[in-house]
């Protein structure tokens, strides 16, 4: 790319290797002032941290930053920093750059042990704390003797620990979350209004809220970890269960990165198939996310009504692909099986019908006074802030951040197709909400062009019976319903990878709930979290 | 009362598939004989309970949205009288644990059962809850959510279907029916 | 029409004739408060079922239907599993007051129900200063919520109880005022007079501008002070896990339940009453053969009638609207309903003076 030479001129400690994308290896000392300069020059701006992952290649232990930028959005590069000390890693934190490091160096921490010094603060995030041992680490012991299954609730720990780099080294402190008088409750986890099982902490002042803690992990299941003993046709089965809702989408990314690496050609049908499908998924999901929001404020019966037109879809798919929600269509190479003779038939139908029904939800729920005032000028969300939080999707461009990745990085058939970028500028719950509504105007618009040009051929380019990647760092994203989705494959050219990471949109969503939040009451905390609407098995993975 | 007189409304006797296992439970139960007044109430007391099982809001993950989807207009569960779902767990009579079930999330589970008033009731929903489904070898994952809570009803399927959801509710009616409320409850004291 | 003081005189001198007066009198009671009782319990149940029977059919689905046709006794089953539900003894809490609480929410609503006239010569407790005594009554309601809330010694149930209690107490005084218009305007407060003066048009109609926006407002009020419809925050499912009734369970949970809806009933049972005449026919005036003819439905049919018109209403603006926030809910009580019930108080004064009313 044109600002290659820029890049290597900003970072003069660092090995440059070119790859899928550029990238920069840092030593761990310098990482933070060339990051900086990556961030503020004018030239690159590299404002949006797409991904941070931890990794272990046995002898070290790292982190690796997919950087990219919202005025130059073609631009990719790849950071890589690292330490050989693995009893207590330590790293430098980059979240005073980048908001949204935050959650994912505690994620790194938690889950590879890798300390970050700087950070505000440095708790576990998916574990409890008394676990022993770091699951992602290479030699791990996964004896189930060693973290057996404790029935007896665990209290919250108090306290944050920090580590901070003073002139005498790094010097440990702790800090306590909340103040004594503090009056602190919980939501959650159990609750039906968080989305699934989320626990907030919730410091209150009569009704406004004061801060709120997060308290993740309550449906982590370890998919990484686990996709490093699969090979990679077992992995796909993983992706459908991540974020349910885009079952389809996140399936998508997975069948692209694998096929980027090994080179293969997708035959077009299938890539107006999956084009089809993910536009199919996107209006579900948007459906079901207006139904939940209104659940959640109070009109149960726009719940009902949003959940009757999505069986319409359901039932597309299940004559198609056999599943409704879990749908398992996506293979590598393509599709598993070809369209159903009624589907074409069924879409045509479906198109008017669904405008005819956002005529109705508009009527139903959006200009109804006590929604608008539940709504307008609640939880304000900027645009530097989005970009900063990484917050991406609809939420995202509610704040006026165009991040659609059909856009920037066009993939399968969506560069045959017109369609508006939905954005708008107000940031706030009211924005959020309606650009779900309007973004499905324009996935019915897409269908309506897709349905009409499908090309006829093969639904699936031949694979070898065992798949085995080239050795290398394979990342490719797709736009799920609740935003960039991405996946990071590391293979060392064996048939199961070598690091897996699913960048989680839903992650980015719920690191911003505290911003949005602190002065609000508590009813706008339920307001605002149907508005983000994140999926909680996205966050814990 | 025989098994045979069993009534689910709309679904013949022979066409379910656990009889047997519940032949057995009414032969246990019955073992000491069965007196006729207390018999005739717990009839009454049993249907009472069996057509107005109230379910705890709970969802952990992809089967939580069928879960959903059975209460939304198409499969409605209203029609059984579930509908009225309290998100409070002593007002609660079942909890259909929808999802995988973690290490983290099993205190809390047991918190809930714990907190439920008597009778109480678990159907275990999905593939993760009976046995950790696609995730079993995970370091996470409860393999089993029998180890935490007592299972009533197991309702297989990646998610299952909601008319399986509603085959497993009947399935807990008919559990429900058979039961010795009043005879328990004197053996108690 | 039908006359029940027939009825009750019957009784009355049967028992008078046989046994000394005491004995009479006591056993009388004892009958009002079985009567009362048992329609308390009924009238609940229907209730119940109606709504969800209405509310399935908004949702375009189909509600109860598997016990019994159309699933009519689906309440009674609810009833039968509540009454047999353990209650759960919890430790740290008050214990008294935790006991107290349910009782006197339903005490609350018995005493408001026993004073409304529900067809020609059935009304038992028929004061002179009848609505003082059902505002004065129905505000017990709000000491049954705070002390659940205090008394469950558990933060969620104290802020739902919190912010029932500032939402009841506020909404207390549109409701007194809303009926204080139509005092002025019927010139008594006793309730049998108030009904038997729209024998020829009912007080709506006659009472015209101000007399429907203080129906209006009164139906506003009303349901928020019974905490449904769009004024639900204390019990908020989707917020605070079933608020101020949380650590309740079994039978005393379900004296919470029950008599939710039967406030909706007396707050629909009032605005008949005092807007739409009660147990009077529709009359009017000028017409006689349509006099005649209204005159043969039973007045208990036409009183259950309008009550149902009322809370289908309720029932209809509970399953489409979303919930106001507390804030939002106290602003439009203090700054916009109670400005207009003023005003309206005093257009209706003037109407009473001037005599512009039907």
């Amino acid at each position: 790319m044109e600002i290659k030479d820029k890049i290597i001129s900003l970072l003069p400690d660092a090995v440059i290797t070119e790859g899928q994308y550029l990238t920069a290896t840092i030593p761990s000392d310098k990482l933070h002032e060339s990051v900086k300069r990556l961030r503020y020059d004018e030239e690159t701006w590299f404002d949006y941290l797409m991904s941070l992952t931890g990794y272990d290649d046995g002898a070290n232990l790292g982190v690796v930053y997919y950087l990219s930028s919202s005025r130059f959005p073609q631009n990719v590069l790849v950071v890589k920093t690292f330490t050989s000390e693995r009893e207590d890693a330590q790293l430098f934190s980059i979240s005073d750059i980048y908001e949204t490091a935050n959650l994912n160096e505690r994620e790194v921490f938690g889950l590879m042990g890798i300390r970050f010094i700087n950070h505000p603060d440095m708790r576990k995030l998916f574990l409890r704390n008394e676990w022993v041992g770091f699951p992602l680490r290479k030699d791990y012991n996964a004896d189930p003797a060693i973290n057996p299954i404790n029935i007896e609730s665990n209290p919250e720990s108090d306290v944050l620990t920090k580590l901070t780099f003073t002139h005498e080294g790094v010097v440990e402190s702790e800090e306590k979350i909340f103040e004594d008088d503090e009056y602190v409750v919980n939501i959650g986890p159990q609750h039906p209004a968080t989305h699934g099982v989320l626990h907030f902490r919730v410091s209150l002042n009569g009704e406004i809220v004061k801060k709120i803690d997060l308290n993740c992990g309550y449906i982590h299941r370890g998919i990484e970890k686990l996709a490093e003993s699969m090979t990679y046709p077992q992995i796909l089965h993983m992706t459908d269960r991540l974020d349910y809702l885009s079952a389809h989408i996140n399936r998508h990314a997975l069948c692209m990165c694998i096929e980027n690496a090994l080179q293969l050609e997708v035959p077009p049908r299938a890539q107006y198939i999956r084009t089809m499908m993910d536009e199919l998924t996107r209006v579900a999901s948007h459906l079901l996310g207006w139904a939940c929001m209104c659940m959640d404020m109070g009109a149960l019966t726009a719940f009902i009504y949003g959940m009757r037109d999505r069986e319409i879809i359901l039932d597309m798919f299940e004559e198609t692909c056999g599943g409704r929600l879990i749908t398992n269509y996506n293979v590598i190479g393509g599709v598993m099986a070809d369209l159903h003779p009624n589907f074409l038939q069924r879409v045509r139908d479906f198109i008017p019908y669904m405008r005819k029904m956002l005529k109705e939800y508009h009527q139903v729920f959006t200009g109804n006074v006590i929604a608008r005032e539940r709504m307008l000028g609640i939880g304000l969300l900027s645009k530097e802030e989005a970009i900063s939080y990484g917050v991406t999707g609809p939420s995202g461009r509610a704040s006026g951040f165009r991040c659609d990745v059909r856009k920037v990085a066009p993939y399968a058939a969506y560069d045959k197709v017109k369609f508006n970028e939905v954005v708008r500028e107000e940031g706030d719950t009211y924005a959020r909400y309606v650009i779900r509504l309007d973004e499905i105007v324009e996935s019915l618009n897409i269908l309506e062009q897709l349905i009409e040009t499908i090309p006829d051929g093969e639904i699936a380019a031949k694979t070898k019976a065992i798949i085995r990647l080239p050795e290398g760092d394979f990342y490719s994203r797709v736009e799920a319903a609740r935003g960039e989705f991405g996946v990071y494959i590391s293979s060392k050219g064996d048939k199961t990878p070598y690091r897996v990471k699913f960048r989680s949109p839903s992650m980015t969503l719920v690191g911003v709930v505290d911003k949005l939040t602190r002065g609000e009451k508590i009813a706008d905390l339920i307001a605002i979290g149907g508005s983000l609407d994140y999926v909680v098995p996205d966050i814990d993975r | 009362m025989e098994v045979k007189n069993i009534y689910i409304k709309g679904i013949k006797h022979e066409e379910f598939n656990d009889n047997e296992y519940l032949e057995n439970m009414v032969q246990e139960l019955r073992a000491g004989g069965v007196d006729i007044m207390t018999g005739a109430l717990d009839d009454l007391i049993n249907w009472g309970r069996s057509n107005s099982v109230w379910p705890l809001t709970f969802a952990t993950s992809c089967c939580g949205i069928e879960f959903m989807s059975v209460g939304a207009a198409r499969h409605d569960f209203a029609r059984f009288g579930f509908e009225v779902t309290r998100s409070s767990p002593r007002q609660a009579d079942v909890i259909i644990v929808a999802g995988t079930i973690v290490h983290k999330m099993a205190p809390i589970l047991k918190r809930l059962y714990d907190q439920m008033a008597e009778p109480k009731y678990i159907i275990a929903m999905g593939s993760c809850a009976i046995s950790g489904g696609p995730f079993c070898n995970s370091y996470h994952v409860v393999n089993d959510i029998n180890e935490v809570v007592p299972v009533d009803v197991y309702i297989p399927g990646c998610p299952p279907r909601p008319e399986a959801l509603l085959y497993g509710m009947m399935q807990l009616q008919r559990k429900i029916k058979l039961e010795n409320f009043l005879r328990k409850a004197k053996e108690k004291k | 029409m039908f006359d029940f003081a027939v009825v009750t005189q019957w009784i009355d001198e049967g028992l008078r004739s046989s046994m000394p007066e005491f004995a009479a009198l006591a056993i009388e009671f004892v009958l009002a408060g079985v009567v009362i009782l048992t329609a308390y319990a009924v009238i609940a149940l229907a209730l119940i079922y109606v709504e969800r029977k209405i509310c399935a059919f908004f949702q375009c689905r189909i509600g109860p239907n598997r016990v019994g046709k159309y699933g009519i006794i689906q309440s009674i089953a609810d009833m039968v599993k509540m009454l047999i539900k353990e209650i759960i003894p919890i430790n740290h809490i008050d214990k008294f007051l935790f006991f107290l609480a349910p009782f006197i929410v339903v005490l609350a609503s018995l005493l408001s129900f026993g004073a409304i006239p529900f067809a020609k010569g059935l009304h038992a407790i028929d004061f002179n200063v009848g609505i003082l005594y059902m505002l004065a009554v129905s505000s017990l309601g709000v000491l049954g919520i705070l002390l659940a809330g205090w008394s469950s010694n558990n933060k969620f149930s104290m802020i739902g109880a919190m912010r029932s209690g500032a939402q009841m107490i506020s909404y207390e005084l549109s409701i007194g005022m809303s009926l204080l218009t139509m005092v002025v305007f019927a010139g008594t407060m006793q309730l049998s007079t108030i009904v038997e003066k729209q024998a020829d048009t009912w007080f709506i109609f006659s009472g015209h501008i101000p007399a429907f926006i203080a129906f209006v407002i009164y139906l506003i009020a009303g349901h928020a002070e019974t905490n449904r419809g769009p004024f639900d925050l204390p019990e908020a499912e989707s917020e605070l896990t079933a608020g101020y009734h949380t650590e309740y369970s079994g039978i005393q949970f379900g004296f919470f339940y029950l008599a939710e809806y039967l406030n909706m009933f007396i707050v629909s049972a009032i605005a008949t009453t005092v807007f739409l005449g009660g147990w009077m026919p529709f009359h009017i005036p000028g017409w006689e053969g349509f006099n005649e003819v209204m005159d043969y439905i039973p007045s208990i049919l036409w009183f259950f009638g309008k009550i149902g018109v009322v809370v289908f209403l309720g029932l209809w603006v509970r399953w489409t609207f979303p919930r106001l926030r507390i804030d939002q809910l106290l602003r439009l009580e203090w700054k916009y309903l109670l400005p207009l019930n003023m005003i309206n108080l005093l257009i209706m004064v003037l109407i009473v003076l001037f005599g512009w009313h039907f």
